[in-house]
Protein backbone atom coordinates (compact mmCIF):
# COMPACT_ATOMS: atom_id res chain seq x y z
CA UNK A 1 0.00 0.00 0.00
CA UNK A 2 2.94 2.28 0.96
CA UNK A 3 4.31 1.66 -2.00
CA UNK A 4 1.33 2.02 -4.40
CA UNK A 5 0.88 5.57 -2.37
CA UNK A 6 4.90 6.64 -3.27
CA UNK A 7 4.58 5.61 -7.04
CA UNK A 8 1.82 7.56 -7.15
CA UNK A 9 3.35 10.68 -6.07
CA UNK A 10 6.53 9.64 -8.18
CA UNK A 11 3.99 9.47 -10.94
CA UNK A 12 2.62 12.64 -10.69
CA UNK A 13 6.39 14.39 -9.65
CA UNK A 14 7.18 12.21 -12.83
CA UNK A 15 4.92 14.86 -15.29
CA UNK A 16 7.12 17.94 -14.09
CA UNK A 17 10.19 16.64 -14.44
CA UNK A 18 9.47 15.50 -18.38
CA UNK A 19 8.01 19.04 -18.39
CA UNK A 20 11.15 20.57 -17.52
CA UNK A 21 13.02 18.17 -19.32
CA UNK A 22 11.63 19.06 -22.46
CA UNK A 23 12.68 22.55 -22.24
CA UNK A 24 16.28 21.77 -22.06
CA UNK A 25 16.11 18.90 -24.73
CA UNK A 26 14.40 21.06 -26.68
CA UNK A 27 17.16 24.14 -26.82
CA UNK A 28 19.83 20.97 -26.33
CA UNK A 29 18.41 19.65 -29.62
CA UNK A 30 18.23 22.59 -32.28
CA UNK A 31 20.62 24.99 -30.73
CA UNK A 32 23.45 22.10 -29.67
CA UNK A 33 23.46 24.27 -26.75
CA UNK A 34 23.32 23.16 -23.20
CA UNK A 35 21.90 25.95 -20.81
CA UNK A 36 23.00 24.14 -17.45
CA UNK A 37 21.13 27.56 -15.85
CA UNK A 38 17.52 25.90 -17.11
CA UNK A 39 16.70 25.03 -13.74
CA UNK A 40 17.58 28.62 -12.61
CA UNK A 41 14.77 29.47 -15.49
CA UNK A 42 12.30 27.49 -13.69
CA UNK A 43 13.12 28.81 -10.07
CA UNK A 44 12.16 32.28 -11.56
CA UNK A 45 9.19 31.01 -13.03
CA UNK A 46 7.93 29.42 -10.08
CA UNK A 47 8.92 33.38 -8.27
CA UNK A 48 6.32 34.46 -11.04
CA UNK A 49 3.50 32.26 -9.92
CA UNK A 50 4.25 32.73 -6.37
CA UNK A 51 4.83 36.61 -6.39
CA UNK A 52 0.93 36.81 -8.69
CA UNK A 53 -0.31 34.42 -6.23
CA UNK A 54 0.67 36.95 -3.09
CA UNK A 55 0.43 39.93 -4.65
CA UNK A 56 -2.77 40.07 -6.60
CA UNK A 57 -4.08 37.03 -5.67
CA UNK A 58 -4.08 35.31 -9.26
CA UNK A 59 -4.83 31.66 -9.07
CA UNK A 60 -1.76 29.64 -9.98
CA UNK A 61 -3.03 28.25 -12.91
CA UNK A 62 -4.26 31.46 -14.23
CA UNK A 63 -0.84 33.46 -13.69
CA UNK A 64 0.76 30.74 -15.93
CA UNK A 65 -1.11 32.77 -18.69
CA UNK A 66 1.45 35.58 -17.80
CA UNK A 67 4.92 34.18 -16.42
CA UNK A 68 4.60 31.96 -19.89
CA UNK A 69 5.01 35.01 -21.82
CA UNK A 70 7.23 36.66 -19.61
CA UNK A 71 9.56 33.95 -19.67
CA UNK A 72 9.53 33.68 -23.21
CA UNK A 73 10.54 37.04 -23.27
CA UNK A 74 13.67 36.56 -20.90
CA UNK A 75 14.39 33.81 -23.05
CA UNK A 76 14.30 35.81 -26.09
CA UNK A 77 16.63 38.46 -23.69
CA UNK A 78 19.16 35.72 -23.06
CA UNK A 79 19.47 34.61 -26.29
CA UNK A 80 20.36 37.94 -27.71
CA UNK A 81 22.62 39.05 -24.89
CA UNK A 82 24.24 35.66 -24.45
CA UNK A 83 23.79 33.02 -26.35
CA UNK A 84 23.80 34.00 -30.15
CA UNK A 85 27.30 34.45 -29.46
CA UNK A 86 28.32 30.78 -28.75
CA UNK A 87 26.09 29.13 -31.41
CA UNK A 88 28.72 30.69 -33.81
CA UNK A 89 30.98 28.89 -32.87
CA UNK A 90 31.60 24.70 -33.69
CA UNK A 91 30.11 21.80 -32.20
CA UNK A 92 33.19 21.14 -29.35
CA UNK A 93 33.83 25.25 -28.25
CA UNK A 94 29.82 25.82 -28.85
CA UNK A 95 28.99 23.35 -26.14
CA UNK A 96 32.15 23.85 -24.06
CA UNK A 97 30.94 27.68 -24.13
CA UNK A 98 27.55 27.54 -23.46
CA UNK A 99 28.11 25.30 -20.39
CA UNK A 100 30.68 27.99 -19.23
CA UNK A 101 27.89 30.58 -19.88
CA UNK A 102 25.36 28.48 -18.44
CA UNK A 103 27.13 27.89 -15.39
CA UNK A 104 27.63 31.62 -14.30
CA UNK A 105 24.09 32.60 -15.35
CA UNK A 106 23.39 30.18 -12.37
CA UNK A 107 25.29 31.90 -10.32
CA UNK A 108 24.13 35.41 -10.88
CA UNK A 109 20.41 34.04 -10.62
CA UNK A 110 20.64 32.28 -8.15
CA UNK A 111 22.78 35.26 -5.93
CA UNK A 112 20.08 37.80 -7.59
CA UNK A 113 17.09 35.30 -6.09
CA UNK A 114 18.33 35.33 -2.76
CA UNK A 115 18.90 39.15 -2.89
CA UNK A 116 15.54 40.06 -3.84
CA UNK A 117 13.31 37.49 -2.26
CA UNK A 118 15.45 35.74 0.48
CA UNK A 119 16.87 32.00 0.56
CA UNK A 120 13.44 31.32 2.89
CA UNK A 121 11.84 28.40 0.50
CA UNK A 122 8.18 29.33 -0.34
CA UNK A 123 4.95 27.44 -2.01
CA UNK A 124 1.87 28.64 -3.07
CA UNK A 125 -1.27 27.86 -0.65
CA UNK A 126 -4.40 27.88 -2.58
CA UNK A 127 -7.95 27.37 -1.06
CA UNK A 128 -8.06 24.37 -3.15
CA UNK A 129 -4.71 23.15 -1.85
CA UNK A 130 -5.50 20.64 0.77
CA UNK A 131 -7.86 18.67 -1.85
CA UNK A 132 -7.34 15.12 -2.02
CA UNK A 133 -9.18 12.28 -4.83
CA UNK A 134 -9.53 9.15 -2.71
CA UNK A 135 -9.10 5.68 -5.16
CA UNK A 136 -9.66 2.97 -3.28
CA UNK A 137 -7.37 3.61 0.10
CA UNK A 138 -5.02 5.80 -2.06
CA UNK A 139 -4.66 9.74 -1.83
CA UNK A 140 -4.04 11.60 -4.98
CA UNK A 141 -3.86 14.80 -4.43
CA UNK A 142 -5.91 16.78 -6.86
CA UNK A 143 -3.69 19.67 -7.67
CA UNK A 144 -0.64 17.35 -8.72
CA UNK A 145 -3.22 15.12 -10.44
CA UNK A 146 -3.89 18.95 -12.37
CA UNK A 147 -0.05 19.74 -13.06
CA UNK A 148 0.79 16.65 -14.28
CA UNK A 149 -2.70 16.83 -16.82
CA UNK A 150 -1.45 20.43 -17.81
CA UNK A 151 2.16 19.82 -18.06
CA UNK A 152 0.85 16.85 -20.93
CA UNK A 153 -1.30 19.41 -22.23
CA UNK A 154 1.18 21.49 -23.22
CA UNK A 155 3.48 18.91 -24.42
CA UNK A 156 0.94 18.26 -26.21
CA UNK A 157 0.55 21.30 -27.53
CA UNK A 158 4.00 22.34 -28.07
CA UNK A 159 3.85 18.70 -30.31
CA UNK A 160 1.33 19.93 -32.77
CA UNK A 161 3.14 23.20 -33.28
CA UNK A 162 6.70 21.45 -34.06
CA UNK A 163 4.81 19.17 -36.18
CA UNK A 164 2.25 21.39 -38.19
CA UNK A 165 2.91 25.27 -37.99
CA UNK A 166 5.28 26.93 -40.21
CA UNK A 167 7.98 27.88 -37.30
CA UNK A 168 7.62 24.72 -36.07
CA UNK A 169 9.02 22.81 -39.09
CA UNK A 170 11.64 25.22 -39.52
CA UNK A 171 12.60 24.33 -35.82
CA UNK A 172 12.49 20.58 -36.50
CA UNK A 173 14.51 21.41 -39.69
CA UNK A 174 17.01 23.14 -37.53
CA UNK A 175 17.99 20.60 -35.19
CA UNK A 176 17.76 17.89 -37.96
CA UNK A 177 20.62 20.26 -40.35
CA UNK A 178 21.70 23.70 -39.83
CA UNK A 179 23.11 24.02 -43.08
CA UNK A 180 20.70 22.56 -45.45
CA UNK A 181 18.15 24.62 -43.75
CA UNK A 182 19.94 27.49 -43.95
CA UNK A 183 20.35 26.61 -47.76
CA UNK A 184 16.36 26.09 -47.86
CA UNK A 185 16.08 29.92 -46.95
CA UNK A 186 15.21 28.96 -42.97
CA UNK A 187 16.48 32.30 -41.20
CA UNK A 188 18.35 29.49 -38.68
CA UNK A 189 19.23 32.79 -36.44
CA UNK A 190 15.12 33.52 -35.59
CA UNK A 191 15.18 29.78 -35.40
CA UNK A 192 17.35 29.41 -32.62
CA UNK A 193 16.03 32.35 -30.70
CA UNK A 194 12.74 30.99 -31.07
CA UNK A 195 13.83 27.51 -29.94
CA UNK A 196 15.87 28.99 -27.32
CA UNK A 197 12.76 31.65 -25.75
CA UNK A 198 10.12 28.79 -26.22
CA UNK A 199 12.48 26.43 -23.89
CA UNK A 200 12.94 29.36 -21.50
CA UNK A 201 8.89 29.50 -21.46
CA UNK A 202 8.40 25.97 -20.76
CA UNK A 203 10.93 25.99 -17.80
CA UNK A 204 8.87 28.95 -16.52
CA UNK A 205 5.58 26.75 -16.84
CA UNK A 206 7.19 23.74 -15.15
CA UNK A 207 8.28 26.12 -12.16
CA UNK A 208 4.85 27.95 -11.91
CA UNK A 209 3.45 24.32 -11.91
CA UNK A 210 6.22 23.42 -9.13
CA UNK A 211 5.77 26.39 -6.66
CA UNK A 212 1.98 25.12 -6.64
CA UNK A 213 2.36 21.25 -5.93
CA UNK A 214 5.68 21.58 -3.89
CA UNK A 215 8.28 24.54 -2.80
CA UNK A 216 10.31 26.88 -4.62
CA UNK A 217 13.81 28.54 -3.11
CA UNK A 218 16.47 30.50 -4.98
CA UNK A 219 18.52 27.30 -4.71
CA UNK A 220 15.93 24.74 -6.63
CA UNK A 221 17.75 25.55 -9.97
CA UNK A 222 20.65 22.67 -9.53
CA UNK A 223 18.50 20.38 -8.29
CA UNK A 224 16.04 20.59 -11.64
CA UNK A 225 18.98 21.14 -14.19
CA UNK A 226 20.25 17.52 -13.05
CA UNK A 227 16.69 16.27 -12.87
CA UNK A 228 16.10 17.31 -16.41
CA UNK A 229 19.61 16.38 -17.70
CA UNK A 230 18.65 13.20 -16.26
CA UNK A 231 15.71 12.36 -18.02
CA UNK A 232 17.03 13.49 -21.01
CA UNK A 233 19.51 10.77 -20.82
CA UNK A 234 17.47 7.86 -20.04
CA UNK A 235 15.10 8.92 -22.69
CA UNK A 236 17.57 10.44 -25.38
CA UNK A 237 17.11 13.47 -27.54
CA UNK A 238 14.12 14.77 -30.14
CA UNK A 239 10.98 13.45 -28.59
CA UNK A 240 8.94 15.44 -26.88
CA UNK A 241 6.87 12.60 -25.30
CA UNK A 242 9.93 10.87 -24.97
CA UNK A 243 11.18 13.08 -22.46
CA UNK A 244 7.85 12.99 -20.60
CA UNK A 245 7.91 9.03 -20.29
CA UNK A 246 11.69 9.71 -18.86
CA UNK A 247 10.49 11.92 -16.69
CA UNK A 248 7.59 9.49 -15.57
CA UNK A 249 10.02 6.77 -15.44
CA UNK A 250 12.16 8.84 -12.81
CA UNK A 251 9.61 10.07 -11.25
CA UNK A 252 9.15 6.03 -10.62
CA UNK A 253 12.29 5.20 -9.60
CA UNK A 254 12.48 7.92 -7.04
CA UNK A 255 9.31 6.74 -5.32
CA UNK A 256 10.63 3.26 -4.88
CA UNK A 257 14.02 4.86 -3.67
CA UNK A 258 11.94 6.41 -1.31
CA UNK A 259 10.19 3.09 -0.02
CA UNK A 260 13.73 0.90 -0.01
CA UNK A 261 16.34 3.37 0.67
CA UNK A 262 14.60 5.86 3.03
CA UNK A 263 13.72 9.63 1.57
CA UNK A 264 16.92 11.16 1.88
CA UNK A 265 18.17 9.22 -0.99
CA UNK A 266 15.84 10.04 -3.32
CA UNK A 267 18.11 12.82 -5.32
CA UNK A 268 20.91 10.14 -5.43
CA UNK A 269 19.00 7.87 -7.11
CA UNK A 270 18.27 9.52 -10.43
CA UNK A 271 21.91 10.79 -10.28
CA UNK A 272 23.09 7.09 -10.32
CA UNK A 273 21.04 5.77 -12.63
CA UNK A 274 22.74 8.78 -15.05
CA UNK A 275 25.94 7.65 -13.56
CA UNK A 276 25.18 3.91 -14.70
CA UNK A 277 23.96 4.74 -18.10
CA UNK A 278 26.87 7.43 -18.56
CA UNK A 279 29.40 3.97 -17.81
CA UNK A 280 27.66 1.15 -19.12
CA UNK A 281 25.21 2.40 -22.23
CA UNK A 282 26.25 5.70 -23.45
CA UNK A 283 26.03 4.78 -27.40
CA UNK A 284 22.83 6.31 -28.54
CA UNK A 285 22.17 8.84 -25.80
CA UNK A 286 22.53 12.01 -26.20
CA UNK A 287 25.39 13.53 -27.70
CA UNK A 288 25.27 10.66 -29.94
CA UNK A 289 24.03 12.81 -33.21
CA UNK A 290 27.03 15.21 -33.00
CA UNK B 1 62.74 34.80 -16.41
CA UNK B 2 61.09 37.64 -16.03
CA UNK B 3 58.05 35.89 -14.63
CA UNK B 4 60.67 33.72 -12.40
CA UNK B 5 62.14 36.81 -10.84
CA UNK B 6 58.41 37.72 -9.54
CA UNK B 7 57.46 34.79 -8.84
CA UNK B 8 60.35 34.29 -6.40
CA UNK B 9 59.89 38.08 -5.16
CA UNK B 10 56.15 36.69 -4.29
CA UNK B 11 57.37 33.83 -2.35
CA UNK B 12 59.72 35.36 -0.15
CA UNK B 13 57.27 38.46 0.36
CA UNK B 14 54.51 35.78 1.38
CA UNK B 15 56.73 33.22 3.22
CA UNK B 16 58.64 36.39 5.44
CA UNK B 17 54.65 37.56 6.07
CA UNK B 18 54.68 36.13 9.31
CA UNK B 19 58.13 37.38 11.10
CA UNK B 20 56.07 41.50 9.91
CA UNK B 21 53.12 40.59 11.32
CA UNK B 22 51.22 38.15 13.99
CA UNK B 23 47.63 39.79 12.94
CA UNK B 24 45.94 36.65 12.51
CA UNK B 25 43.30 37.95 9.87
CA UNK B 26 46.44 38.82 7.76
CA UNK B 27 47.43 35.15 7.51
CA UNK B 28 44.13 33.78 7.63
CA UNK B 29 43.91 35.85 4.46
CA UNK B 30 47.09 34.17 3.42
CA UNK B 31 45.83 30.54 3.67
CA UNK B 32 42.41 31.64 1.53
CA UNK B 33 44.29 32.78 -1.05
CA UNK B 34 47.20 30.05 -0.96
CA UNK B 35 44.22 27.21 -1.20
CA UNK B 36 42.46 29.68 -3.20
CA UNK B 37 45.21 29.29 -5.81
CA UNK B 38 45.52 25.65 -5.53
CA UNK B 39 41.60 25.35 -6.19
CA UNK B 40 41.99 27.74 -9.51
CA UNK B 41 45.28 26.32 -10.50
CA UNK B 42 44.45 22.56 -10.30
CA UNK B 43 40.70 23.19 -12.48
CA UNK B 44 42.97 24.80 -15.03
CA UNK B 45 44.87 22.50 -15.45
CA UNK B 46 42.26 20.29 -16.68
CA UNK B 47 39.54 22.72 -17.64
CA UNK B 48 42.33 25.43 -19.37
CA UNK B 49 45.36 23.15 -20.65
CA UNK B 50 43.45 20.11 -21.82
CA UNK B 51 39.91 21.73 -23.17
CA UNK B 52 37.81 19.46 -20.64
CA UNK B 53 34.89 21.27 -18.44
CA UNK B 54 34.70 20.32 -14.42
CA UNK B 55 31.46 20.96 -13.20
CA UNK B 56 32.28 18.92 -10.39
CA UNK B 57 35.63 20.51 -8.61
CA UNK B 58 33.95 20.40 -5.21
CA UNK B 59 33.44 16.34 -5.69
CA UNK B 60 36.94 16.07 -5.31
CA UNK B 61 37.97 19.33 -2.74
CA UNK B 62 35.36 17.07 -0.62
CA UNK B 63 36.72 13.89 -0.61
CA UNK B 64 40.29 14.94 -0.30
CA UNK B 65 38.94 17.14 3.15
CA UNK B 66 36.93 14.12 4.28
CA UNK B 67 39.45 11.72 3.49
CA UNK B 68 42.35 13.59 5.51
CA UNK B 69 39.94 14.65 8.19
CA UNK B 70 39.14 11.37 9.47
CA UNK B 71 42.48 10.43 9.04
CA UNK B 72 43.86 13.43 11.03
CA UNK B 73 41.50 13.50 13.46
CA UNK B 74 42.05 10.16 14.19
CA UNK B 75 45.47 10.41 15.23
CA UNK B 76 47.69 10.16 11.88
CA UNK B 77 50.01 12.86 11.16
CA UNK B 78 48.35 15.10 9.06
CA UNK B 79 51.51 14.88 6.52
CA UNK B 80 50.59 11.26 6.40
CA UNK B 81 46.67 11.88 6.13
CA UNK B 82 46.85 14.04 3.17
CA UNK B 83 48.06 11.56 0.15
CA UNK B 84 44.83 9.33 1.20
CA UNK B 85 42.82 12.02 0.61
CA UNK B 86 44.73 13.39 -2.87
CA UNK B 87 44.37 9.41 -3.83
CA UNK B 88 40.62 9.17 -3.20
CA UNK B 89 39.70 12.17 -5.14
CA UNK B 90 41.94 10.70 -7.70
CA UNK B 91 39.87 7.53 -8.02
CA UNK B 92 36.70 9.20 -8.00
CA UNK B 93 37.93 11.65 -11.01
CA UNK B 94 39.03 8.39 -13.05
CA UNK B 95 35.56 6.49 -12.41
CA UNK B 96 33.92 9.19 -13.77
CA UNK B 97 36.71 10.24 -16.51
CA UNK B 98 37.36 6.62 -17.89
CA UNK B 99 33.74 6.32 -19.33
CA UNK B 100 33.14 10.18 -19.97
CA UNK B 101 36.36 10.75 -22.16
CA UNK B 102 35.45 8.10 -24.79
CA UNK B 103 32.80 10.31 -25.85
CA UNK B 104 33.03 14.09 -27.12
CA UNK B 105 30.38 16.48 -26.04
CA UNK B 106 28.98 17.61 -22.14
CA UNK B 107 29.41 14.08 -20.48
CA UNK B 108 31.89 15.01 -18.60
CA UNK B 109 31.23 18.09 -17.67
CA UNK B 110 27.06 16.36 -16.63
CA UNK B 111 29.47 13.47 -14.94
CA UNK B 112 31.41 15.80 -12.81
CA UNK B 113 28.38 18.26 -11.87
CA UNK B 114 26.32 15.07 -11.16
CA UNK B 115 28.66 13.25 -8.91
CA UNK B 116 29.32 16.36 -6.87
CA UNK B 117 26.17 16.50 -5.73
CA UNK B 118 25.47 12.46 -5.11
CA UNK B 119 28.36 12.68 -2.91
CA UNK B 120 27.08 16.24 -1.34
CA UNK B 121 23.63 15.00 -0.38
CA UNK B 122 25.33 11.40 0.90
CA UNK B 123 27.41 12.93 2.77
CA UNK B 124 24.92 15.54 4.31
CA UNK B 125 22.94 12.40 5.39
CA UNK B 126 25.55 9.94 6.90
CA UNK B 127 27.33 12.63 8.97
CA UNK B 128 24.77 15.49 9.83
CA UNK B 129 26.96 16.68 12.59
CA UNK B 130 29.43 19.21 12.82
CA UNK B 131 33.02 18.42 12.46
CA UNK B 132 35.17 20.05 15.01
CA UNK B 133 39.00 18.69 15.74
CA UNK B 134 39.77 17.54 19.52
CA UNK B 135 39.85 19.97 22.33
CA UNK B 136 43.31 18.63 22.68
CA UNK B 137 44.01 20.02 19.10
CA UNK B 138 42.46 23.32 19.82
CA UNK B 139 44.29 23.99 22.67
CA UNK B 140 47.37 23.87 20.89
CA UNK B 141 46.15 25.45 17.67
CA UNK B 142 48.34 27.60 15.96
CA UNK B 143 48.06 28.91 12.29
CA UNK B 144 51.67 29.21 11.28
CA UNK B 145 52.27 25.15 9.96
CA UNK B 146 49.18 25.47 8.24
CA UNK B 147 50.26 29.08 6.69
CA UNK B 148 53.58 27.13 5.54
CA UNK B 149 50.99 23.98 4.26
CA UNK B 150 49.31 25.77 2.33
CA UNK B 151 52.00 28.08 0.90
CA UNK B 152 54.05 25.27 0.22
CA UNK B 153 50.65 23.38 -1.73
CA UNK B 154 50.19 26.25 -3.76
CA UNK B 155 54.16 26.53 -4.72
CA UNK B 156 53.74 23.20 -5.22
CA UNK B 157 50.71 23.38 -8.13
CA UNK B 158 52.02 26.32 -9.65
CA UNK B 159 55.34 24.72 -10.39
CA UNK B 160 53.82 21.84 -11.34
CA UNK B 161 51.52 23.74 -13.68
CA UNK B 162 54.85 25.68 -14.95
CA UNK B 163 57.18 22.55 -15.68
CA UNK B 164 54.67 20.62 -17.24
CA UNK B 165 53.22 22.36 -19.58
CA UNK B 166 55.80 23.18 -21.81
CA UNK B 167 57.20 18.91 -21.73
CA UNK B 168 56.13 16.96 -24.04
CA UNK B 169 53.53 15.27 -22.23
CA UNK B 170 52.05 18.98 -21.85
CA UNK B 171 52.73 19.59 -25.56
CA UNK B 172 50.50 16.19 -26.28
CA UNK B 173 47.91 17.54 -23.45
CA UNK B 174 47.26 20.48 -25.20
CA UNK B 175 47.43 19.53 -28.72
CA UNK B 176 44.77 16.90 -27.54
CA UNK B 177 42.50 20.19 -26.38
CA UNK B 178 43.10 21.78 -29.81
CA UNK B 179 42.37 19.49 -32.34
CA UNK B 180 41.94 15.67 -30.63
CA UNK B 181 41.90 13.85 -34.52
CA UNK B 182 45.12 15.64 -35.65
CA UNK B 183 46.91 14.79 -32.30
CA UNK B 184 45.74 11.11 -32.74
CA UNK B 185 47.23 11.61 -36.25
CA UNK B 186 50.10 12.99 -35.26
CA UNK B 187 50.96 10.22 -32.39
CA UNK B 188 49.33 11.41 -29.56
CA UNK B 189 47.15 9.58 -27.90
CA UNK B 190 43.74 11.23 -26.43
CA UNK B 191 42.58 9.23 -23.64
CA UNK B 192 45.74 8.62 -21.66
CA UNK B 193 47.01 12.72 -21.76
CA UNK B 194 43.41 13.46 -20.79
CA UNK B 195 43.44 10.98 -17.74
CA UNK B 196 46.89 12.16 -16.99
CA UNK B 197 45.76 15.72 -16.42
CA UNK B 198 42.04 14.77 -14.97
CA UNK B 199 44.42 12.28 -12.37
CA UNK B 200 46.37 15.31 -11.66
CA UNK B 201 43.99 18.16 -11.60
CA UNK B 202 42.25 15.83 -9.21
CA UNK B 203 44.67 14.68 -6.92
CA UNK B 204 45.83 18.55 -6.15
CA UNK B 205 41.82 19.53 -5.32
CA UNK B 206 41.95 16.96 -3.06
CA UNK B 207 45.16 18.18 -1.91
CA UNK B 208 43.58 21.57 -1.19
CA UNK B 209 40.70 19.59 0.39
CA UNK B 210 42.81 17.97 2.93
CA UNK B 211 44.82 21.06 3.60
CA UNK B 212 40.97 22.69 4.69
CA UNK B 213 40.57 20.13 6.90
CA UNK B 214 43.59 20.63 8.65
CA UNK B 215 43.08 24.29 9.00
CA UNK B 216 39.07 24.73 9.92
CA UNK B 217 38.22 24.28 13.18
CA UNK B 218 34.42 23.19 12.64
CA UNK B 219 32.37 22.72 9.52
CA UNK B 220 29.69 20.79 8.27
CA UNK B 221 31.26 17.74 6.51
CA UNK B 222 28.41 18.70 3.65
CA UNK B 223 30.09 22.10 2.94
CA UNK B 224 33.38 20.76 1.47
CA UNK B 225 31.37 19.91 -1.15
CA UNK B 226 29.54 22.67 -2.33
CA UNK B 227 29.09 23.94 -5.22
CA UNK B 228 30.35 27.45 -4.28
CA UNK B 229 34.31 25.33 -4.76
CA UNK B 230 33.51 24.65 -8.19
CA UNK B 231 32.31 28.23 -8.92
CA UNK B 232 35.31 29.82 -7.05
CA UNK B 233 37.28 27.61 -8.51
CA UNK B 234 35.89 28.13 -12.18
CA UNK B 235 35.80 32.01 -11.53
CA UNK B 236 39.06 32.27 -10.39
CA UNK B 237 40.88 30.40 -13.66
CA UNK B 238 38.63 31.84 -16.24
CA UNK B 239 38.81 35.73 -14.41
CA UNK B 240 42.71 35.46 -14.13
CA UNK B 241 43.38 33.80 -17.59
CA UNK B 242 42.63 29.87 -18.35
CA UNK B 243 45.11 28.04 -19.72
CA UNK B 244 48.01 29.96 -18.46
CA UNK B 245 50.37 29.59 -15.42
CA UNK B 246 49.68 33.10 -13.65
CA UNK B 247 46.28 33.60 -14.54
CA UNK B 248 44.82 31.35 -12.01
CA UNK B 249 47.37 32.71 -9.49
CA UNK B 250 46.31 36.15 -10.32
CA UNK B 251 42.55 35.27 -10.42
CA UNK B 252 42.80 33.59 -7.37
CA UNK B 253 44.10 36.83 -5.84
CA UNK B 254 41.90 39.05 -7.50
CA UNK B 255 39.08 37.39 -6.41
CA UNK B 256 39.96 36.39 -2.72
CA UNK B 257 41.22 40.30 -1.84
CA UNK B 258 38.31 41.77 -4.03
CA UNK B 259 35.95 39.21 -2.50
CA UNK B 260 36.88 40.09 1.96
CA UNK B 261 36.44 44.04 0.96
CA UNK B 262 32.85 43.55 -0.66
CA UNK B 263 31.91 41.12 2.11
CA UNK B 264 31.97 43.70 4.87
CA UNK B 265 29.54 45.91 2.77
CA UNK B 266 27.36 43.45 0.85
CA UNK B 267 26.77 39.94 1.46
CA UNK B 268 26.55 37.63 -1.59
CA UNK B 269 26.62 40.26 -3.47
CA UNK B 270 30.66 39.67 -4.63
CA UNK B 271 29.09 36.58 -6.40
CA UNK B 272 26.40 38.44 -8.76
CA UNK B 273 29.58 40.90 -9.98
CA UNK B 274 32.14 38.20 -10.07
CA UNK B 275 29.08 36.33 -12.33
CA UNK B 276 28.47 39.05 -15.17
CA UNK B 277 32.25 39.83 -15.03
CA UNK B 278 32.96 35.45 -15.73
CA UNK B 279 30.46 35.41 -18.14
CA UNK B 280 31.88 38.95 -20.22
CA UNK B 281 35.50 37.03 -19.75
CA UNK B 282 33.98 33.79 -21.25
CA UNK B 283 32.39 35.88 -24.20
CA UNK B 284 34.58 38.53 -25.43
CA UNK B 285 37.94 38.35 -23.35
CA UNK B 286 38.41 34.42 -23.14
CA UNK B 287 42.65 35.53 -21.71
CA UNK B 288 41.29 36.89 -18.89
CA UNK B 289 42.89 39.69 -16.74
CA UNK B 290 46.38 38.33 -18.44
CA UNK B 291 44.86 38.68 -21.77
CA UNK B 292 44.02 42.43 -20.59
CA UNK B 293 47.10 43.19 -19.47
CA UNK B 294 48.69 42.08 -22.61
CA UNK B 295 46.39 44.00 -24.61
CA UNK B 296 47.24 47.35 -22.73
CA UNK B 297 50.81 47.56 -23.21
CA UNK B 298 50.28 46.50 -26.66
CA UNK B 299 48.63 49.68 -26.83
CA UNK B 300 51.19 51.47 -24.84
CA UNK B 301 53.74 50.51 -26.91
CA UNK B 302 51.86 51.46 -29.79
CA UNK B 303 50.87 54.98 -28.75
CA UNK B 304 54.87 56.11 -27.30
Amino acid sequence: MILAQQLILGLLVGGLYGLAAAGLSLTFGVLRVLNVAHGELLMLGGYGTFWMFTLWQIDPFVSLLGVAPAMFLLGMLLYWALFQFVVKAHEETRIKNSLLIGFGLTLVLHALAIRFWTADERAVTTAYSGAVLRVGGLAVPWLRLTSLLFAFAILAALHLFLAKARWGRAIRATAEDWEAAALMGIPVGKTYLLAFALGSALAGIAGGLVSVSYAISPSIGLEWTLKALVVIVLAGLGSLFGSFAGGIILGLAEAMSVVFLGGPYREVVGLILFLIVLVVRPQGLFGARA
Amino acid sequence: MKSLVAGMFFIAAFASLPFITTRNDLLNLGVQIFLAIVLAQSWNLLGGYAGQINLGHAAFFGLGALVTRTLWVGGTPVILALLPGALVAMLFGLIIGVPAFRLRGAYFAIGTLGLAEILRITVGNLMPQISTIPAKELASYNILPRYYLTLGMAILCVVLVALLMPSRVGLGIRAVREDEAAAEATGVSALPHKLLALALSTALSGLAGGAFAYYHVSYYPQHTFSPAWTFDAVLMAYIGGVGTVHGPVLGALFYVILRELLAVKLVEFHLIIFGILFIFVVLFLPGGLVEAWRRIRRMIARST
